[in-house]
């Protein structure tokens, strides 16, 4: 859908019938695979389908991204975690980084039908790398765009807009941000000064999924909590963003190994073409 | 020598030990610790059981295996007898005959053990079990050195025992839904299915087995012994929905009111792991046991990068705690190539754990700190642990449990080393499905309010045993539950069709 982001459509009917915004699945590639949590972007219950968007940034994601359509994923669990509380805020200004538009898509579709107003403050780092424009136009009272290279929209970040935004006086009931962790931090600093209740999406390392192993532990208030089954939105002004960052390189390591293993792999498989 | 002088002979003679491989070699692979008996040693150890008329072993097991029967059975090489007594009460048997604690269950009861050493029950129950899974090996070797009484190995499936059927009015047989697929579901699922109802166990992780899978690593209980016995509960027609968290993917009440379940058994066990609230707790590098064990056992990542979910072991490992969970994750960090401290509370003679399993752990290398109580661990300038702050503790006055409270020396503070800690301290009932149907009620630790004869819960129809339910905490223990429930839903379903 996006330079190097694909959606999948996967037939889980019982996923699609009861997902709601905010939740995520489970799926692993194969009988080796790791357990790999992402948002469920779509559901389609008529059809029996979900919709999962992902960035092929490490081994399991390009080995999803190399998948063709009719392949099957060894296993979709879901829908995991807490729905998103949807009220009537008034105005909420959705503010998506990169692959946290996925996130954000079905996020604007509920609180649109809720009666909302919906700013939208999209970015990314270039312009192939937005994706869903089209369906959240569609559903927003203005969408503000910006890309790190300026391809297209404003050139810089989309915090940048947010805070000149908020500096012109747009007044904002409800916020809601998601897309990397320092993105996600640094729009949370931003809206504490303007006291904007902001909700953010946290992806932590996770195993299960399920409560089970608390890999995914948070610290949110001073309280330690499972983003898993607690999350994965969380009150963005309690949450502690420091620690967060810390666990999240716990396997920065092993990432670089996986990375390492990959490129022998096509080297190698290049000199088998080659003879 | 006559026939009966050598029979009492060999009922004096010493209990058979479990042989085990070398602690060097087997501290570092996943390679399975203790090997079973020879036919010899089996044969020799099933001679030792004195065939009592009032078998008190019985009275100990919680699901209560004719074990002097299948004793006798094996002792005149009627093993495919063995394999059938066995099964008519536990579907399990080459798991229990491996994490099952006989030595304060059938192994204590056992009146030889009064005098001298018990019959060694469990590793006789392994032998059965094993020779059945891998019947073909031994037949041959049966017939090489002795002469087999049943000329045939029955086929796997042959084995099971005969049903008893569900006799209802008219219509179709009942379909029976099993939340959980660890021991408490595939014992339950298993006689179900032997009564004849359509059973569906709903598992939510990709693979069956629950704690089996996730939490008992693969040198106590190998893969295969666990594949083959859920092979055998599916043999009975079960069948395995992995990937459905119910709660979530789908209700209680939808499985109920829209897929047709007409009884429902709750065995979702204590997935719900406890830490310590200490500072540091949250730094890298320091693990719940169980995401430790789910790591490796279920998600491989001792074979890391050819399996892809990676495991971080350092040089020094830390486990807190001192049961048999710990003891698990403590053998696993070893055999990672770590150096591992477990630190406990109270004294060696207090552990929770299974004696045998300290010893093997002890055997293996490694180091037990006794009397130290965890106060806060310490990271590097990256957030991850770099050792952990404790204290001496001497042993009190008993507390609630009975055991001596544990007493904190003052000044006595020290650090230990660690970039890895595992926190093996408890685990309590998973909330999850619980917490998403109302009518279901809970007590104040988490568990379900059941009726102790039945395991029904506070919705009629629906059923629960294992660790939501009782805190026994041990695989039989959840079999027997398993076993009583299913039980308990035939007669619910007799009734409601009479």
């Amino acid at each position: 859908m996006a330079a190097g982001i694909t959606r999948f459509e996967v037939e889980a009917p019982r996923i699609a019938r009861r997902a709601k915004p905010g939740q995520f699945a489970i799926v692993r590639v194969d009988e080796q695979g790791e357990r790999i949590p992402l948002t469920i972007a779509e559901r389609h219950p008529d059809r029996g389908t979900i919709a999962i968007v992902f960035q092929a940034v490490g081994y399991s994601t390009r080995q999803m991204a190399a998948m063709d359509v009719g392949d099957s994923l060894a296993d979709v669990l879901g829908p995991l975690g807490q729905p998103t509380e949807i009220r009537r805020y008034g105005c909420v200004v959705c503010v998506a980084g990169g692959l946290g538009i996925a996130f954000m898509y079905p996020e604007i579709v509920g609180f649109a039908e809720a009666g909302n107003e919906i700013i939208a403050v999209l970015g990314a780092r270039t312009k192939d790398l937005l994706f869903y424009l089209d369906e959240i136009r569609a559903l927003s009272a203005e969408v503000h765009i910006c890309t790190d290279d300026g391809s297209i929209g404003r050139h810089g970040l989309v915090t940048d807009l947010l805070r000149e935004l908020l500096e012109k006086g747009e007044h904002y009931d409800y916020c809601i941000a998601t897309g990397p962790l320092p993105m996600m931090r640094a729009s949370v600093e931003l809206t504490k000064q303007w006291n904007l209740p902001t909700l953010v999406s946290l992806d932590p390392i996770m195993v299960d999924g399920t409560g089970m192993c608390g890999a995914c532990r948070v610290t949110v208030g001073g309280e330690v909590k499972f983003a898993c089954v607690d999350g994965p939105d969380f009150d963005g002004h309690l949450v502690d963003f420091d620690e967060l960052a810390k666990r999240k390189r716990a396997f920065a390591e092993e990432e670089e190994i996986c990375r390492l293993q990959e490129a022998a792999d096509t080297l190698e498989a290049e000199r088998a073409a080659e003879s | 020598m006559s026939e009966e002088a050598t029979t009492k002979q060999s009922r004096r003679s010493p209990r058979t030990p479990l042989p085990r491989r070398d602690p060097k070699q087997r501290a570092t692979d996943f390679g399975e610790v203790a090997l079973g008996f020879d036919l010899d040693a089996a044969l020799a150890e099933a001679k030792r059981c004195l065939q009592c008329k009032r078998p008190s072993c019985v009275a100990g097991c919680p699901v209560g295996v004719d074990i002097p029967g299948f004793i006798k059975a094996l002792e005149e090489e009627r093993f495919a007898d063995a394999v059938r007594i066995l099964k008519d009460r536990n579907n399990l048997p080459g798991i229990c005959g491996r994490v099952c604690p006989q030595e304060t269950q059938c192994e204590r009861e056992c009146v030889l053990g009064k005098r001298a050493e018990p019959v060694a029950i469990g590793a006789l129950e392994r032998f059965v079990a094993d020779w059945e899974r891998t019947g073909e090996k031994r037949e041959s070797r049966v017939e090489e050195n002795l002469t087999p009484r049943s000329s045939s190995i029955p086929s796997y499936r042959a084995i099971a025992p005969s049903p008893q059927p569900f006799e209802g009015e008219g219509g179709e047989v009942p379909k029976v839904a099993v939340i959980g697929s660890g021991p408490a579901g595939l014992t339950a699922a298993a006689d179900l299915a032997r009564h004849g109802y359509r059973v569906t166990i709903f598992e939510s992780l990709h693979a069956p087995g629950g704690v089996l899978r996730y939490g008992i690593p693969e040198f106590r209980l190998p893969r295969d012994v666990l594949d083959r016995e859920v092979d055998y509960v599916k043999s009975l027609g079960v069948e395995i929905e992995t990937d459905v968290l119910v709660g979530k993917t789908v209700t209680l009440q939808e499985l109920m009111q829209e897929e047709g379940f007409e009884a429902v058994f709750i065995a979702t066990g204590a997935g719900l792991p406890w830490f310590l609230h200490i500072p540091g707790e949250n730094l890298a590098g320091v693990y719940s046991a169980n995401e430790f064990l789910t790591r490796v056992n279920l998600m491989r990542a001792h074979r890391f990068p050819d399996y892809r979910t990676p495991i971080r072991v350092g040089a020094r490992t830390v486990v807190i705690g001192g049961g048999n969970t710990a003891m698990d994750a403590a053998r696993s960090a070893l055999r990672l190539g770590s150096d591992v401290t477990i630190i406990y509370r109270r004294t060696r003679a207090e552990l929770p754990a299974r004696a045998d399993e300290v010893e093997n752990a002890l055997e293996e290398g490694v180091k037990l700190d006794e009397l130290v109580i965890p106060l806060e661990m310490l990271g590097d300038d990256k957030g991850h642990v770099r050792a952990i702050r404790c204290e001496r503790a001497e042993l009190g006055e008993p507390d609630a449990s009975g055991r001596r409270r544990p007493v904190p020396i003052p000044d006595s503070e020290f650090d230990i080393e660690a970039d890895t800690i595992i926190v093996a301290v408890s685990a309590s009932p998973n909330p999850l499905l619980v917490k998403t149907e109302r009518r279901l009620r809970i007590r104040d630790d988490g568990r379900l309010v059941i009726n102790e004869e039945t395991g029904e819960t506070s919705i009629p129809g629906v059923f629960a045993g294992g660790d939501i339910a009782n805190d026994a905490g041990t695989v039989i223990a959840a079999m027997g539950d398993g076993k009583r429930a299913a039980k308990a839903i035939h007669e619910y379903l007799q009734r409601k069709y009479l």
